[in-house]
């Protein structure tokens, strides 16, 4: 999550002070991203140096700065939101990596392992439902927000059913071995960007 | 306290010999009055023969299957088919709501086949439709209400009357995330007026609407989620 552009799309919508513009960016997030205050002022002084804010003449404490969005962070926020974000997954999976090395580890069921991870999840799964359930239909940023964790939630539940029917296609009287498998991959990074 | 719906070491087996397939093997399940229980498992996992069984729209092999603390088996077939009228409401994928029927007559249908007098079951049918907020669409037919509309009138005839468990296989079928997440939403509010709800799908995100997730691996329920602790866990995790 980009604070410093999640504060300058608040300051498009005219000025504000620092203490609310925390506010507004929980709120809007369905208060599932917390932000504390000095978190609020640290950005927003670095928006100041690089000319993408201003504030008021400021007199006295930050708290009493009101806040504007100039000319250049307009721009600055326009580019954002038409650049795509970094979808190269992690270097490294853990989930994945456990997964494969419980297929070298004997005596281990790695059917019984995929399942624990996938109750987890959906424990983690139903806690973001109970959120959005709570909130009620008309909270379009909290659903947005929920939704992004749930989806993002249920593909590693789709990866573990995948796994699960893998595995069970693999001939029961060949046991994998640490020579059946191929090391841990690297994600093909550079091929992505 | 007794249970809406308990399965005792049911198991389900069709054919014999070799072509002999175990659907369910020494179930035991129990959902409380006001609990949506979710059942995943992948194809064939007899996820489905479950919420057919404790229907009674099939009978087990073996095991007991409780309605209210009854035990199904005990009944004769037609005592069963009164209980299964009276007790126990469906939905299904495409929600089947009968065209040349208003969405009031789709509700009543069930209780009427019941023998339930036409001003009764007016009288209830009105209440289960206002209960999802569809009371004002009673005398439209099927082909004159939205796709969410319908979704409410098939829940609503699933819970009108006395009824105290609802089953749904896959109730969501072909509809998009947000409009599945409605059918979720719907059921969840429909079981928490004191009627235990169990829903067979394999969508983890619509599974997550359940206050309990339980889980099939050829015909074994091999798991199933802990109590889900309040929203505010969340929130404190992703302070960290």
């Amino acid at each position: 999550m980009s604070v410093p552009h999640a504060l300058l799309a608040l300051l498009s919508e005219g000025p504000k002070y620092g203490l609310r513009l925390q506010n507004e960016f929980e709120a809007r997030t369905g208060e599932v991203w917390p932000l504390n205050v000095g978190q609020v002022y640290t950005t927003l002084q670095r928006l100041e140096r690089d000319e993408l804010v201003e504030a008021d003449d400021g007199e006295g404490e930050r708290s009493r700065k009101r806040y504007r969005i100039t000319a250049a962070g307009a721009l600055e926020l326009d580019q954002w939101l038409r650049t795509p974000p970094e979808l190269v997954p992690p270097p490294r999976d853990e989930l994945v990596i456990k997964v494969l090395v419980a297929l070298r580890v004997p005596g281990t069921d790695v059917h019984e392992i995929l399942q624990m991870h996938r109750r987890h999840v959906i424990e983690v799964m139903q806690r973001y439902t109970q959120v959005k359930a709570a909130a009620g239909e008309g909270d379009v940023a909290l659903a947005l927000v929920a939704d992004a964790e749930l989806f993002r939630l249920e593909a590693i539940v789709r990866w573990l059913d995948a796994a699960d029917v893998r595995l069970k296609q693999l001939p029961a009287a060949a046991p994998v071995t640490t020579a059946d498998l191929a090391p841990v991959p690297t994600p093909p990074t550079e091929v992505l960007r | 306290m007794t249970s809406a719906l308990e399965l005792r070491h049911v198991s389900k087996t069709y054919g014999s010999g070799p072509s002999e397939v175990n659907a369910l093997r020494e179930v035991d399940l129990a959902v409380e009055r006001g609990e949506l229980v979710a059942v995943m498992g992948p194809s064939g996992s007899g996820k489905s023969t479950l919420l057919t069984i404790a229907g009674s729209l099939e009978e087990p092999t073996s095991g007991q299957v409780l309605v209210d603390g009854v035990d199904l088996g005990s009944f004769s077939r037609s005592d069963r088919a009164k209980m299964r009228r009276r007790s126990i409401g469906y939905v299904f994928q495409d929600f089947n709501l009968l065209p040349g029927l208003t969405a009031l007559e789709n509700v009543t249908l069930p209780l009427e086949l019941d023998g339930v007098r036409a001003k009764a079951a007016r009288s209830a049918g009105l209440a289960a439709l206002d209960e999802l907020d569809v009371a004002e669409r009673a005398e439209r037919y099927p082909d004159e209400l939205s796709g969410g509309e319908r979704q409410r009138v098939a829940i609503a005839r699933a819970i009108v009357g006395e009824r105290e468990l609802l089953l749904a296989d896959e109730p969501t079928g072909a509809l998009d995330s947000v409009n599945g997440e409605a059918v979720m939403r719907l059921l969840r509010t429909a079981t928490q007026r004191d009627v235990a709800g169990v829903v067979v799908t394999h969508e983890a995100h619509l599974a997550s609407w359940a206050d309990r997730v339980v889980f099939i691996r050829d015909g074994h329920v091999v798991d199933q989620t802990s109590a889900v602790p309040g929203p505010e866990s969340l929130l404190a995790a992703s302070d960290r």
